[in-house]
């Protein structure tokens, strides 16, 4: 039946502030390799079903890019057993909602449903898992949805500024393309590219299932067991890794485009997710620009030292920061939109005087004192949805392990003010960022024009 | 698996604590000990209704510089006090009313409370703070004279309502009007419309409903302001007679949006409901319904192209709208017209009707897995005068409509040949 779980089965303890029942997470391995996570929360009756597979834009080569993405759309597309339009007819028709996301990382799918319907996407996604069509007809029609798509990102100038900055900061490793892909690689990749792309990464052992809400485990694993195992295993995919060399020197990326408003970032190399760095970096993030939130919602950064040096000067009009857990190391980004009549000059000035700071001192007792409960409020808020609680813990599993986001606090509650002067000095080092500035170039204040005579037959 | 027992479950009048205060604010709290958190959520009667169209913007400045410095407490306290919990509050002005909504850590409602109050209730409006929000706000302006999406909707909204209507005009004000407004005149509108009369708070999670309306209390139970003015109403709007079609070129872009209407029902209209699920039929259910269906599913034309029906207090819009290669311009519009006339001239089918149904009262219990789900909910409940019953009844309410009414309604809002559309991108040389 089941492989050995890596811990036992459900075990329940007493949450410390109000005496309700907790339930840990449960973790199973099924005979494919499928991995499989359950936790129980009975606050509302509703489950959310994750299915996340280890593939993302990070695994496509030059002429693939945007393959991830785009099979991602193929699979909304049907199967025999689900022609497309019954299955968003299916979901929504029980109350439910789904969707599914496309990272660097991976491709997840998601569908969080009354718990008495839980079953109609257990069944679809294993129906997709194996079954997709890829029909030709379909192909073509999404091939120009998904242009439609990257177009619509096009309109940002930020979109442009994120693309120049991930090229620049990735020679050699795939995070260097957007996830979306190139224009050119949408309008070239076959049908049979895409097919491949499927085949290659969609099987139970390059996959990891999530489930978080009203229902019995042992239930719940039983079900999972009995649609899933017969799947057979695949050939795990070959690892596309091209690890990024060390960058030896600042570089610089300038984008001039149409536009009113210039923007800048700071983007520094920064260590992978299941690094112990990263929480250090996590602290480090919270006391410059704020802290991040975990899909609770997020709180706001004007006490933060960057919003202080920045806004409050008048230099921005906005600052943020972003640092993303992913498999292998990514980037920690500063970012600001440029005051009206303000130069990005004085602005680089200002904001490297605080990243001189933070190298040079201690970040306070008080400041490390404060983003400890920032993490504590952000992570109760993002515990509080079903989809937001399988999503982490699928997303966790991916780059390091599920604990990882069960540990969150407890991780950041014992970094040291030491330990982010160490990061600060080993990571935000100008050898090892890229900046970005997106100069807006002159264009005509829209006017609108009234036209007559467009009744259509 | 459980099922929802929605008679027990839902928020009631029977688990909703409801109480007037003295001075008119209205309080509900919910309680939630499922989650570590508490939400506020709330509003008052000093939406952009009450400003006068010269000062465009006043109602939203105003409600921005609050969290800018109190009597009591500058800028710096105010929110070193806020995000070393963890907490956050946000306040901003509509059309209608204003709204606030606040998170923290339950331990932290007091915390909440205490700011919510001091800043709607002493605002000093320092003027280099001020200053600095005009400017940020004047870049974010500047910001959107490049956004497609943010010009088609002004250009919609420009032709669609006329200019001594409220929603001709956009809450933030203009790059015209913002620089005008004085710090008189932000403390003259705080001390005309910020008022207890009609000031709702709900308050849903981990907290007794006990303890939550004494904590109000402490906080508001004592505000007056003898200067009551007023209350306004939206005016009713009317809708387009023939067609409107307006093109704003937008230089450097890749993407054309497409945003095409009718005034549509206020959220207390009769037909409402009606209303609301012939939008579901025409562009929200499943893949963003007939619209999506003949626009991306089998046209290939756009990433998303949807139906919206916006509800409030007043004369909202009923639109669709669409983002489109500038190429393909002119072949998503007939598709979107053919779903419109499709939708007036014929009833919907059984199925169609059965499938929104149940899609409508089986999403109730996602609605409301979370405090801020809730909090909107009751928000709602006690804004539109839904009655605290609502959730009880809403399953009879969706369920009795029939093929005729969604017909009826959609009838009513759009008619052939009279809509406004609005379109913004690169121009097709």
């Amino acid at each position: 039946m089941l492989c050995p779980a890596f811990y036992d089965s459900v075990c329940k303890i007493t949450n410390f502030y109000e005496g309700n029942e907790v339930h840990k997470v449960s973790k199973h391995i099924l005979k494919n390799g499928l991995t499989v996570l359950l936790k129980e929360v009975h606050s509302a009756p509703i489950i959310s079903w994750w299915m996340l597979y280890r593939v993302g834009s990070r695994n496509e080569p030059t002429g693939l890019t945007g393959a991830s993405h785009w099979v991602e759309h193929m699979l909304f597309k049907g199967t025999e057993k689900y022609p497309p339009r019954l299955l968003d007819r299916l979901i929504d028709r029980q109350g439910g909602t789904w969707n599914a996301q496309t990272f660097f990382d991976y491709t997840a799918y998601y569908a969080t449903m009354p718990a008495d319907q839980i079953d109609l996407p257990l069944e679809i996604e294993v129906d997709r898992m194996i079954n997709a069509k890829f029909l030709p007809e379909d192909v073509e029609s999404e091939r120009t949805v998904i242009i439609s798509e990257r177009q619509g990102s096009e309109n940002s100038p930020l979109f442009w500024l994120g693309e120049e900055i991930n090229a620049a900061a990735f020679r050699v490793h795939g995070y260097h393309h957007e996830i979306i892909g190139d224009l050119h690689d949408l309008q070239t990749m076959t049908r049979d590219d895409l097919y491949q792309h499927y085949r290659n990464h969609y099987m139970p052992n390059n996959a990891i299932a999530v489930a978080v809400g009203a229902f019995d485990t042992e239930t719940m694993l039983s079900r999972i067991t009995e649609l899933y195992e017969g799947v057979p295993a695949g050939t795990p995919p070959k690892p596309f890794m091209r690890p990024e060399p060390p960058q030896s020197g600042e570089r610089r990326v300038k984008v001039e485009r149409p536009g009113t408003t210039a923007f800048y970032e700071m983007a520094y190399h920064a260590p992978a997710g299941n690094d112990p760095d990263w929480f250090k970096l996590a602290v480090l993030d919270s006391v410059l620009t704020g802290p991040s939130g975990l899909g609770g919602g997020s709180i706001d950064n004007k006490s933060s030292r960057i919003y202080q040096a920045l806004v409050k000067t008048e230099l921005a009009a906005s600052v943020s920061g972003s640092l993303i857990p992913t498999v292998d190391p990514y980037l920690y980004t500063i970012s600001a939109s440029v005051r009206q009549g303000r130069s990005i000059d004085d602005l680089e000035n200002a904001l490297e005087m605080e990243i001189d700071r933070i190298r040079q001192e201690r970040i306070s007792e008080a400041e490390l004192y404060k983003a400890k409960k920032q993490a504590r409020a952000l992570f109760a808020y993002s515990t509080e949805s079903v989809t937001s609680q399988a999503f982490w813990l699928a997303f966790c599993e991916n780059f390091a392990d599920y604990r990882w986001f069960e540990e969150y606090v407890q991780r950041l509650e014992a970094v040291t003010a030491d330990e982010v002067l160490e990061v600060a000095q080993r990571y935000l080092r100008p050898q090892n960022r890229v900046i970005g500035t997106f100069i807006p170039l002159a264009m005509d204040t829209p006017t609108a024009i009234v036209e007559e005579n467009h009744a259509y037959a | 698996m459980p099922t929802l027992n929605l008679l027990q479950d839902v928020p009631n009048q029977s688990n909703i604590a409801r109480v007037e205060l003295p001075n008119g604010i209205i309080v509900l709290v919910y309680e939630n000990f499922d989650t570590q958190s508490v939400v506020l959520s709330g509003t008052l009667l000093a939406g952009a209704i009450y400003e006068d169209v010269e000062k465009n913007g006043l109602a939203s400045l105003t409600a921005s510089a609050l969290m800018r410095g109190t009597l009591r407490r500058d800028f710096d306290t105010l929110h070193h006090l806020l995000e070393e919990s963890g907490a956050d509050i946000g306040i901003s002005a509509g059309t209608n009313k204003l709204g606030f909504h606040g998170k923290a850590l339950a331990e932290d409602l007091p915390l909440l409370l205490e700011v919510l109050s001091d800043v709607l209730r002493y605002p000093a409006f320092p003027i280099n703070h001020v200053e600095r929000l005009r400017g940020e706000i004047m870049t974010w302006l500047k910001y959107q004279q490049q956004d497609t999406r943010r010009q088609v909707g002004k250009a919609f909204r420009e032709q669609l309502y006329a200019p001594d209507h409220p929603y001709y005009y956009s809450t933030r004000g203009t790059l015209d009007t913002l620089p005008t407004i004085t710090i008189e005149d932000l403390r003259q509108f705080h001390a005309m419309f910020y008022r207890p009369q009609g000031m709702i708070i709900t308050v849903v999670g981990a907290v007794t409903a006990q303890d939550a309306i004494q904590t109000v209390e402490r906080y508001f139970g004592d505000w007056q302001n003898p200067d009551y003015a007023v209350f306004k109403t939206t005016p009713t709007a009317t809708t387009p007679t023939e067609i409107k079609r307006v093109f704003v070129p937008v230089s450097g872009k890749t993407q054309t949006e497409i945003l095409l209407g009718v005034i549509g029902p206020s959220r207390s209209a009769p037909d409402y409901y009606a209303a609301n699920m012939a939008n579901s039929i025409l562009g929200q259910f499943g893949m963003m319904g007939r619209i999506g269906e003949v626009v991306r599913e089998q046209s290939g034309m756009a990433y998303y192209a949807s139906s919206r029906l916006e509800g409030g207090y007043g004369p909202g819009a009923w639109t669709v709208s669409a983002g489109v290669n500038p190429t393909n311009v002119e072949k998503a519009i007939p598709l979107i017209l053919g779903e419109i006339q499709r939708l007036i001239t014929e009833v919907v089918t059984d199925e169609e009707l059965d499938d929104n149904k149940r899609y409508y009262t089986g999403r109730l219990p996602l609605q409301l897995e979370t405090n801020e789900g809730i909090t909107g909910v009751i928000l709602s409940m006690e804004s539109y005068g839904l009655g605290l019953d609502y959730l009880l009844r809403y399953r009879e309410i969706v369920f009795n409509l029939t093929q005729a009414d969604v017909l009826a309604a959609a009838q009513r809002y759009w008619q052939p040949n009279c809509y406004t559309l609005a379109i913004a991108g690169p121009e097709i040389k």
